[in-house]
């Protein structure tokens, strides 16, 4: 009993109930690819865990959705990308989480991603940032945290 | 023989168009984030109203070629100016640019004897590289040179008052940054130039016949997605010996009306020009970017 409660306590972090099946890694917040703010500033921003949670489940279906971008999306686990984007956002917005997903390089991997790619996911994050109300100032300050893992995100 | 040039030509191009990373990647064009590929300046080159930035024209990312086109005016105190013109972008890294300028010194003309409405004209034809950096996503600021060779069509007029040559090449290299922490971008260039207000009056002059070193800059704050507003500075030389030459203010507004269109409306004093003093006015332009 408790071999298997410990494996599925080791097991948590890769994939919850409802997810895929991922190959193991370690969790670490540095695999989060950014320092969260100090104070909690920018989380009131963004609407505490509340808003951030918003935020990311509009910002994963307008993703999903998108002609551009949709396509890189579609064979994606939709229901892992909402939590570990959550995470990482709540993370960096020093709202109060850990992030438990992979790092931004293993998550994009064979993605196939291009510059005009991450310029248009700028866009919906900004389209999905600015329906919650968050200000332009404040979208901007988090950009600035995103922008350096465009060198993890695009294809070489 | 008579091949070689083509060929070697063709070549070129083919080198710039084919993927750099030696991996059959198709051409993509479009793309950039609205804003980022800047105004174009009054002598062609991409970036703010007075002064270049180190970014290149057109929307293409550097898995693409992009283009652009603007036009133009400016209605000071004394003079009316107008130009337009066309830029390519290859890659994000090569930006190629040709301008006209017509530069009417409508009552000032007569009074210069030069005769009502005498307008000065000048072609320029810009190259700009960006060597390194990005202007939005890495640490390391995008940096960029250029020239930009510019042919004065009044040479004689030009000469009698006093400039050295109707022909001039102005050497440039800029530092741009957009700080997404602060919503704000900087760019500082240094230029190398002859130009007697930015050419129209020639190049070179009795005070000063050579190049000198000439610092200008910008800073602009994005108010939203579609609008930022700044400032700019130009360092000017002054070389003729009849006209003094003063540095060049701006205030602007920039919208990008649509992912293709940019208007620009700004606040320019231009200070003395061709004797005459206080020449402020504003300035107009549409630029439209694919």
């Amino acid at each position: 009993m408790s071999i298997i409660l410990s494996l599925l306590l080791l097991q948590a972090p890769y994939a919850l109930p409802g997810e895929t099946a991922v190959d193991p890694y370690v969790a670490d917040n540095r695999h989060a690819g950014a320092a969260p703010f100090e104070g909690d500033g920018m989380a009131k921003a963004f609407g505490g865990q509340d808003g951030i949670r918003r935020i990311v489940d509009r910002f994963v279906a307008i993703n999903f959705a998108d002609p551009v971008i949709g396509e890189i999306f579609a064979n994606h686990d939709q229901v892992r990308l909402k939590r570990t984007l959550f995470e990482q956002f709540c993370f960096i917005l020093n709202a109060g989480c850990s992030y438990t997903g992979r790092d931004m390089a293993s998550a994009h991997k064979d993605l196939g991603v291009q510059k005009a790619d991450m310029n248009r996911l700028v866009e919906t994050l900004q389209r999905a940032m600015g329906e919650e109300g968050v200000s332009f100032q404040a979208q901007n300050r988090f950009l600035s945290k995103l922008a350096p893992m465009r060198r993890d995100v695009i294809e070489k | 023989m008579t091949y070689l040039r083509p060929l070697l030509l063709a070549a070129l191009m083919l080198a710039a168009l084919s993927p750099q990373q030696g991996m059959a990647r198709p051409i993509r064009n479009g793309g950039k984030l609205l804003l980022t590929n800047g105004i174009t300046s009054l002598e062609g080159a991409s970036g703010g109203g007075l002064t270049p930035w180190a970014v290149i024209a057109g929307n293409e990312t550097s898995d693409g070629i992009g283009l652009s086109a603007h036009g133009t005016l400016v209605e000071v105190k004394d003079y009316d100016y107008q130009s337009a013109g066309v830029a390519i972008g290859i890659r994000d890294r090569i930006e190629l640019s040709y301008t006209h300028q017509d530069f009417n010194t409508n009552e000032i003309g007569a009074a210069l004897g030069l005769g009502k409405d005498f307008a000065f004209s000048q072609d320029i034809f810009g190259a700009k590289v960006r060597l390194a950096g990005d202007l939005v996503y890495d640490r390391l600021p995008a940096i960029a040179v250029g020239v930009q060779y510019k042919n004065n069509n009044q040479g004689a007029i030009v000469r009698a008052v006093g400039a050295k040559s109707d022909k001039g090449v102005d050497y440039y290299a800029s530092v741009s940054k957009l700080f997404l922490s602060r919503s704000i971008l900087l760019s500082g260039t240094a230029r190398l130039t002859k130009a007697n207000q930015m050419g129209l009056l020639g190049f070179g002059g009795g005070k000063q016949a050579g190049h000198t070193l000439q610092f200008e800059g910008s800073a602009a704050w994005q108010l939203s997605r579609r609008i930022a507003i700044g400032g700019e500075y130009r360092r000017k030389p002054d070389n003729l010996n009849i006209a003094r030459e003063d540095d060049w203010f701006d205030a602007f507004a920039a919208v990008a009306i649509s992912r293709n269109v940019t208007a620009t409306i700004a606040y320019a004093d231009l200070g003395s020009i061709a004797t005459v003093k206080k020449q402020r006015g504003v300035l107009f332009q549409l630029q439209t970017a694919f």
